[in-house]
């Protein structure tokens, strides 16, 4: 029973990472008053273009190294999806389309792009690994990982796991914390007011949408090469990830520290069916274990309720999202 | 306002943006045009930088992926006929700005209890009575999807965007404990009553997909009917303009988001009921293949006329079958399609801008206070 509880545990945390960093990302972008529903595909073009350029670079280099192959599969990684977000930014912030409609494209393209491109990297095979960005991205931390059952929950994990938490308390403190933070809060909540006091609103909406694209981007990527051990296979995995990312976004109610243990809860009920069974030493049958992966979704329903019954103001969406901004229409 | 903007900064911007009231119709139809064409040069560029291979060559092959021969061309009808059909379903929905992003489970929901009573009622109810069965339950499953979101919304204003979009993931998860206890030790569910056929819908002048084109047709001009010339179209527009003016005339905002959404849903459940007798004779979790998404773009590009809606979805399924097509001849992949719809969605979705506002450039703006009112 315990053996199986630690490797839930040890499951669910990598979960939690990947959807962290998609909720991280999608949290910036709605601050802003975006509603980005391409973070699926914003996390397709950077776990393909990650996984594209440390698989060429092992393939290429004559002596790859492991620190080059990690610099450059982040940077493209980066460079992918915040590209990606710059459609969605171009479209919905200078011309003004619908976010929802524009975001639901983006899903489309960006996982277009990235199993297209990714046949030809998998050149006729069933999948491709790149094993030496695995290894680097999942390498565990060198001594407190061996400190027995600890060592195995909280530090058995690649570096980007706790880049992840960083991030979140970093973002916690540039929201809350800085002029520049709280700029983007108005912006999200009312372009007018925060335009009228000097603030750029296209240029806040610019960088935000830019940069939490590029944050979703890096869930893609922790996804092929750390969590699926450096493989790229042609898949719909990733699209539910994405969309459960966006969940985790409202179950956080848009507060980056929330997104630590949501993400590790999102992780765990996800994993529930294959693991509480074992845990509880019962048996499930195989449909029963198809109904209980509904939980995250219903999980997030739930919160959603609850937040819109509260009407607590903390709580709420930024009060503009998904509405574009157009400073002659006030 | 824009006068005394002018005496404090020094120079003009190079362009300014204002909103356009009303663009005439062959403006809007010339400035969609241009969008669609520039996206095929875009798409064109692409496929030329990937492949190499002449553009204008791939071009008719995409052609031909609808109209090489009848039986291409009743594929595409059939899927037209079921993009179209969600898309119908969302013209009400969204009118009423009511986003909802749930029709993909709404449809699974009506296509798998059709595949319940076909499997458990396929062998003892007579036929008529077995399609009333079929059709009746669809539509209340479809409608019960519709209609949970749209309660939380009309009493305690929950986000319906979000909420529709988790729903997809309940209906799929259903779906898939459902196959599995119909499919018992099988490894699939495979196709359904297939001795008896009960529960197919027949072939009509040897076209299989007849009857789901026709329901297709009568719900497009039904669905225009009821938005343009009915009560509830009226409320509906009323509430999707402004729920306060809405409320002040006297709507009862909170019936009207639950009557509109349970029409919707059970639209999204007829097509349903279309997909798993008409067309795919089983169900899965992927039987509405993301068209739920997809319909979503197309309902909001033809801004809910059911007529425009055919026009796009018929675009959009000509570019996918072509997509197919060019991948089977040139041996790409079918994940083509997605770019190339990707990129010319994003072209008609840029190009509303041009319909909505109008551009000026440095110094043509007297021309402005001559035309502005």
């Amino acid at each position: 029973m315990g053996s199986s509880l630690i490797a839930w545990i040890m499951r669910a945390i990598p979960f939690g990472t990947i959807i962290m960093y998609g909720a991280l990302g999608e949290i910036v972008t709605e601050k802003s008053g975006n509603l980005n529903l391409g973070v699926p595909g914003i996390m397709y073009l950077g776990g393909f273009a990650g996984f594209a350029s440390a698989y060429y670079y092992e393939k290429l280099a004559t002596n790859p190294s492991a620190v080059v192959c990690v610099v450059i599969a982040l940077l493209c990684a980066l460079v992918a999806s915040t590209l990606g977000g710059l459609i969605y930014a171009f479209l919905t912030i200078t011309l003004r389309a619908n976010q929802n409609v524009t975001g639901l494209a983006l899903t489309t393209f960006g996982m277009g792009v990235a199993n297209f491109f990714g046949v030809f990297v998998l050149n006729g095979a069933s999948y491709t690994a790149a094993p030496l960005a695995n290894k680097a991205f999942a390498a565990k931390l060198p001594f407190v990982s061996g400190l027995g059952v600890l060592g195995q929950v909280v530090f058995s994990y690649g570096f980007l796991a706790y880049a992840a938490i960083a991030l979140a308390i970093a973002l916690f403190w540039f929201l809350n914390r800085t002029r520049a933070g709280l700029n983007l809060r108005a912006v999200g909540e009312n372009p007018a007011t925060a335009d009228a006091a000097g603030i750029n609103v296209t240029r806040y909406k610019y960088l935000a949408t830019c940069a939490g694209a590029a944050i979703c981007g890096v869930g893609g990527l922790y996804y092929v090469l750390d969590y699926n051990q450096g493989i790229w296979a042609t898949t719909g995995q990733i699209q539910a990830l994405g969309w459960l990312a966006v969940a985790l976004v409202i179950f956080t109610t848009w507060k980056p520290l929330n997104a630590i243990w949501g993400a590790y809860l999102f992780g765990t009920l996800y994993w529930l069916y294959q693991f509480l069974p074992s845990v509880l030493g019962i048996t499930v049958s195989s449909a029963m274990t198809d109904l209980i992966q509904m939980l995250p979704y219903l999980v997030t329903i739930v919160v959603l309720v609850v937040v819109s019954l509260r009407k607590k103001k903390e709580n709420q969406p930024p009060a503009s999202l998904g509405i574009a901004y157009f400073r002659e229409e006030r | 306002m824009s006068g005394a903007a002018e005496n404090t900064i020094k120079k003009e911007p190079l362009v300014r943006i204002v909103k356009r009231d009303g663009a005439t119709f062959p403006q809007k139809v010339a400035v969609r045009v241009v969008a669609i064409l520039l996206a095929l040069v875009v798409d064109a560029i692409f496929i030329f930088g990937v492949t190499g291979l002449n553009p204008l060559g791939v071009y008719s092959v995409m052609w031909g992926g609808t109209f090489s021969n009848p039986t291409r061309f009743s594929w595409a009808m059939r899927d037209l006929a079921t993009l179209l059909c969600i898309g119908i379903a969302l013209a009400p929905a969204f009118k009423m700005r009511f986003w909802n992003i749930g029709a993909e489970g709404q449809v699974l929901m009506g296509g798998l209890v059709t595949a319940l009573v076909m499997v458990y009622f396929g062998n003892s109810l007579p036929a008529p009575v077995l399609f009333a069965t079929m059709l009746v339950a669809s539509v209340a499953a479809g409608a019960l999807w519709g209609f949970i979101p749209a309660w939380f919304k009309a009493h305690w204003n929950t986000n319906e965007t979000l909420f529709t979009l988790m729903m997809n993931y309940v209906a799929t998860s259903i779906v898939a404990c459902m196959t599995n206890i119909m499919r018992g030790k099988a490894s699939s569910l495979g196709t359904l009553n297939k001795a008896t056929k009960a529960g197919w819908f027949p072939a009509i002048a040897g076209q299989r997909y007849t009857i789901n084109i026709i329901v297709v047709i009568v719900l497009t001009f039904a669905v225009y009917a009821y938005l343009k010339y009915s009560k509830h179209g009226y409320e509906i527009t009323v509430v999707g303009e402004s729920e306060n003016t809405a409320r002040y005339a006297g709507i009862n905002v909170r019936r009207v988001i639950i009557r509109t959404m349970l029409i919707s849903g059970a639209i999204c459940g007829i097509c349903g009921f279309l997909i798993v007798a008409g067309k795919d004779q089983t169900i899965s979790t992927t039987s509405a293949g993301g068209q739920g998404f997809t319909a979503i773009i197309v309902a909001w590009l033809a801004k809910f006329n059911t007529f425009y809606m055919a026009l796009i979805s018929f675009l959009l399924i000509f570019l996918s079958r072509g997509a197919s097509e060019i991948s089977s001849v040139y041996s790409l992949n079918e994940y083509a399609t997605d770019i190339v719809t990707g990129i010319i969605l994003f072209f008609i979705l840029g190009s509303e801008f041009f319909i909505n506002f109008r551009l000026i450039w440095r110094g043509k703006a007297p021309k402005l206070t001559k035309e502005g009112k």
